[in-house]
């Protein structure tokens, strides 16, 4: 047998191998996201070209949590694609019955299933956006910094890939795929776009303690950052806060699995 | 030319439009979704002012009446088109609407304001109702939707809302026409979900852009779907202002229908039909 992560990878690989075939088609999607998530990155440039900074927060700071943020959220994207469609493509088809039946982890099955490689535009224009940001700013990388910056990524991650499957479990007991959750997910790196100082009080309690987006994202960039936060943050706080991204996670799969243990076939 | 029927178009608007309501869950979820993007881009804007050393060139109560209108109106942005109509074209169902006993370009223009209007004006309800009742309930009546800057200003905005619609459903019908050559309009489609959101104003208000790409701004049609009739709305264009910009936005719905109708004309005498 091998190991689930291999699986995994393989495939995955069969997936990209499968849309390569595309090529030209493959190429104009990337171009067409690329130019489609440009559209905020404009709005943001237009805001600070008109009223300059944003308190403490310099377009450059900005564009380093935008940046961070749409390459976390494209590459979620890009490899959860096969729980995005997991509610019209799997569950009101009855073909779920069938991943069940392999003898492998049906939660790889389901996400190895397909890839949305046409969001390597979004990844792209993310790529862009830091590369921007990292050069005006010249942040010192302590490797403290270092460390922080990739343990939050990595946590961001796990927090948008798992409002995926979240979303894609709530179609067991509503068979299609719930769109009212993209206001968690799109919705959430939108928000997380901007510095979270910026928004209403409640507004941010519900991202920090309900929907821990403020842990993976605004607080240790702060700290990455280095400067004084308007909420009041320490760099401790910074620091252990991407470990609730991990535990929205670990809460979210254990979801999943109580879905699957109640899942009754559409199938006739 | 076939006879101009006012009544068949009618109808086939009236016959669209049931058929588009019966999507209501589908509805209830993008109200979330507006209502959701709408207080974030108000939290945004606000803590730009908040901070603000120059006086912008809009008041904040003229921005909240912007976002609002263009959170419940999102529907009409013209960068999408009629999937059933795709349809026609890859399965070459196409060659059965030139045999309709109308005129093709009003045939699809009836269809097309359907199309715009019907889930537009489901989802504007409860998004209206929130805007304008629930956010001063629940004290935050500095964000809500105020009423239009005078009766005067209501009426001109009226006026202006009519031109939006046609100028939405001329732009609509553009996408849908370039499939006579392009086949597939996704391409097409990606490239206005870029381009519409950005030069209506509906991603931000179009006064806020620097001021050295004002006149561009000005000047293309784009800018008669949000910009135009929000601003006369809130009182931010002044009435004596107002006459002038719905000309201009009137000017874009004819010349934009103008080029729809030539070269749906020009391209039903070399129409290649796909499929077999």
């Amino acid at each position: 047998m091998i190991s689930g992560l291999q699986l995994f990878g393989r495939l995955m690989l069969i997936a990209i191998r499968g849309q390569m075939q595309y090529r030209s088609a493959f190429f104009l999607m990337v171009l067409g996201t690329l130019l489609t998530s440009m559209v905020q990155a404009i709005g943001i440039w237009a805001l600070f070209d008109r009223f300059g900074s944003l308190g403490v927060w310099s377009v450059a700071h900005v564009a380093f949590l935008y940046g961070t943020i749409n390459i976390v959220f494209a590459s979620v994207d890009i490899t959860a694609r096969g729980f995005d469609t997991f509610g019209s493509s799997l569950i009101r088809t009855g073909q779920f019955d069938r991943v069940l039946v392999r003898p492998a982890s049906a939660v790889i099955l389901v996400a190895a299933r397909e890839v949305a490689l046409h969001k390597l535009g979004q990844l792209l224009q993310g790529i862009l956006v830091l590369t921007y940001a990292l050069i005006t700013l010249n942040i010192d990388w302590t490797p403290g910094r270092i460390a922080l910056y990739v343990f939050a990524v990595s946590s961001m991650y796990a927090f948008f890939y798992a409002i995926q499957i979240v979303r894609a479990t709530m179609s067991f007991w509503t068979i299609e795929t719930l769109e009212i959750l993209n206001t968690i997910s799109h919705g959430g790196m939108e928000t997380a776009q901007y510095p979270m100082s910026i928004y209403k009080e409640s507004f941010t309690n519900f991202f920090t303690y309900v929907v821990p987006l403020a842990c993976v994202a605004y607080f240790p960039m702060v700290g990455v950052l280095d400067i004084p936060d308007p909420l009041g943050s320490t760099l401790l706080t910074q620091s252990l806060a991407p470990l609730a991204g991990f535990v929205f996670f670990a809460v979210c799969l254990a979801f999943w699995f109580y879905g699957v243990k109640r899942y009754q076939s559409t199938g006739s | 030319m076939k006879p101009f029927l006012l009544h068949s178009y009618l109808a086939v608007v009236a016959a669209r439009f049931r058929m588009l309501l019966q999507y209501r869950v589908a509805a209830l979820a993008g109200v979330a979704t507006q209502i959701f993007w709408g207080c974030i881009k108000l939290m945004v804007l606000g803590a730009f002012y908040a901070v603000a050393v120059t006086t912008p060139p809009m008041t904040f109560t003229a921005i909240v009446a912007y976002v609002w209108l263009g959170q419940v109106l999102i529907g009409l942005l013209p960068w999408n088109h009629d999937p059933e109509l795709q349809e026609l074209f890859t399965s070459g169902g196409v060659a059965y609407e030139l045999l309709r006993p109308l005129d093709l370009y009003w045939f699809w223009f009836a269809r097309t304001l359907a199309f715009r209007t019907a889930p537009t004006l489901l989802r504007m309800i409860p998004g209206v109702i929130f805007a304008v009742l629930v956010l001063p309930m629940i004290g935050l009546p500095e964000w809500a939707l105020p009423p239009p800057a005078s009766i005067a200003h209501g009426l001109m905005f009226s006026v202006s809302f009519i031109a939006t619609v046609m100028l939405s459903c001329a732009i609509t019908i553009l996408i849908t026409i370039s499939m006579f050559w392009l086949i597939e309009a996704r391409g097409l489609s990606t490239f206005m979900y870029g381009v519409v959101p950005v030069f209506s104003g509906m991603i931000v208000p179009l006064p806020l852009f620097p001021d050295w790409m004002q006149p561009f701004l000005h000047w293309q049609p784009f800018r008669g779907l949000c910009d135009v009739p929000f601003r006369i709305y809130s009182g931010d264009i002044p009435l004596s202002m107002a006459t002038q910009e719905i000309t201009l936005q009137l000017l874009w719905v004819v010349v934009l229908i103008a080029a729809g109708y030539s070269l749906i004309s020009f391209a039903r005498v070399r129409l290649v039909v796909q499929g077999g």
